[in-house]
């Protein structure tokens, strides 16, 4: 339940740092990225060029998507050297 | 206390020099230039240890002051008219906030055709913006108002804007009684913030994206604090009276108790209708005044306890508000009269915009034809008084 405006903080701020995670804005998306794995390089091109911090890495290595901030604009399928990043249409 | 001959804009920027805000944000326009002027004169007098920002424009002047106030800082501005209207879209950021910034405003009409002088189509622009507005009878009461909205600001964060009327009182001299600086200072006390950025303990986010989840909410909070401001600028100006002689509500009534025909009035021009209401007592007619020093928050139980019982009313706007009914004060003393059962019949009477002179025979023709639908002549509910036909 979110809260009442008597129990919201005075002007709109807010009072905890580094809150924009609770914000999903995964729901935003028509098409996902899917990684082909076996494609992948590990370059991290998509991991630079992602403007939503949503690409997984771990050890250095590509992972996969945080879907539920990933707004599905594929300028990681589209800056991946070598097509393993595929935009594919969301199943609702 | 010392007495000095000043204008509003003297007495304005003597008022500021006193409270030594942290910082002040300014860009000069006619006729608010000498406060901005004056200010500046003493910033580099060293007579105030105020940040003094020289900004390109009133929106940046306004963004400033908002970037200063969330850091914590007390902070004052000064405009009239294009600046105010330039400053628009952040008065409601200010607003919405919740930063107590003051800011000196002279009333000036709007452009076009582009003119200088007073009316009070600016203030009346920013009417819905969230901010109090305060409008001054003379410059001595410009000078307290300007004391008194740093504290009605601090307690309510809500921003106030004071207003006097362009050159008519921003340029006339008058006696002004004022204060010793240790008494303003006493007076206000130390600045109080609703929250500052600068705390790196405690971040927080000011003016982060607010959608359909929450921007309501935050409207309602804010429209409540507007709903409980009343009694705020009623103590401040109690307190301002015990401590000074000089006594401030929200309204100023003038011989209204048992008056049968009453002018609303706001500015210069309520000390020029009282002198007419005094003559018109002397001769035996039962008229009176109430002047609305308060526009926002609308003092709506005073307008109803003033007004109930009058026999006939005229509201005088120096604003044409463009509505195809009248003048914007018209409207809103209207409404207020609503829920009176037998409310008193309103007439509305534009005059004095762009500057031109309301003389004292004008008003007395206006009540004289308030005391005439009194008696039951007809007249026009909307009527433009000094125009030339």
């Amino acid at each position: 339940m979110k809260e009442g405006w008597k129990e919201l903080p005075i002007g709109a701020i807010i009072k905890e740092a580094g809150s924009s995670i609770k914000f999903e804005t995964g729901d935003w998306r028509t098409r996902k990225p899917v990684l082909n794995k076996e494609k992948c390089i590990n370059c991290l091109f998509c991991w630079v060029f992602c403007p939503d911090s949503s690409i997984i890495v771990e050890n250095g290595e590509m992972k996969g998507f945080l879907y539920s901030h990933c707004k599905g604009c594929g300028i990681c399928a589209e800056e991946c050297p070598v097509k393993a990043i595929e935009m594919v249409k969301e199943e609702v | 206390m010392k007495i000095k001959a000043l204008t509003a804009n003297e007495a304005m920027a003597e008022a500021m020099r006193q409270i030594n805000p942290d910082v002040v944000a300014a860009y000069p326009i006619t006729p608010a230039t000498e406060i901005v002027q004056h200010f500046a004169s003493f910033v580099a007098d060293g007579l105030v240890t105020t940040e003094f920002v020289p900004v390109e424009s009133e929106h940046s002047a306004m963004s400033a002051c908002i970037g200063a106030a969330a850091a914590g800082a007390r902070v004052m501005t000064s405009t009239a008219s294009q600046g105010l209207a330039l400053m628009h879209e952040v008065l409601y950021i200010a607003a919405a906030l919740r930063l107590p910034i003051v800011i000196c405003e002279i009333n000036r009409a709007l452009s076009a055709p582009i003119n200088i002088h007073c009316d009070h189509s600016d203030t009346f622009g920013a009417r819905d913006s969230g901010w109090i507005q305060i409008y001054s009878e003379d410059s001595q009461e410009a000078y307290d108002s300007v004391i008194q909205a740093v504290k009605i600001a601090e307690e309510a964060f809500l921003p106030v804007m004071v207003t006097a009327d362009g050159f008519i009182l921003s340029h006339a001299m008058q006696r002004i009684e004022v204060l010793e600086d240790e008494e303003v200072k006493e007076f206000l006390g130390e600045p109080k913030t609703p929250y500052t950025v600068l705390d790196t303990d405690n971040p927080i986010t000011v003016g982060p994206l607010d959608l359909q989840d929450y921007f309501f909410e935050h409207k309602r909070q804010e429209a409540e604090a507007m709903r409980l401001a009343p009694p705020i600028i009623e103590k401040v100006g109690k307190e301002f009276g015990e401590r000074f002689g000089r006594y401030y509500g929200l309204v100023d009534p003038y011989r209204l108790e048992d008056a049968e025909v009453a002018v609303v009035v706001m500015g210069s021009t309520a000390g020029t209708a009282k002198e007419v209401v005094d003559k018109l007592r002397e001769e035996g007619k039962p008229a009176g005044l109430l002047r609305m020093r308060v526009l926002r928050p609308l003092p709506l139980k005073e307008i109803v306890e003033n007004l109930r019982d009058k026999k006939v009313i005229g509201v005088m706007d120096r604003a044409e508000g463009m509505s195809g009914f009248g003048g914007p004060l018209y409207t809103e003393i209207r409404s207020g009269l609503y829920d009176v059962p037998s409310h008193p019949p309103l007439y509305n009477y534009i005059y004095g915009l762009g500057g031109r002179d309301i003389k004292p025979e004008e008003i007395e023709e206006i009540f004289k034809e308030l005391f005439d639908a009194a008696a039951g002549k007809e007249i026009p509910l909307v009527n433009y008084k000094g125009v030339r036909e």
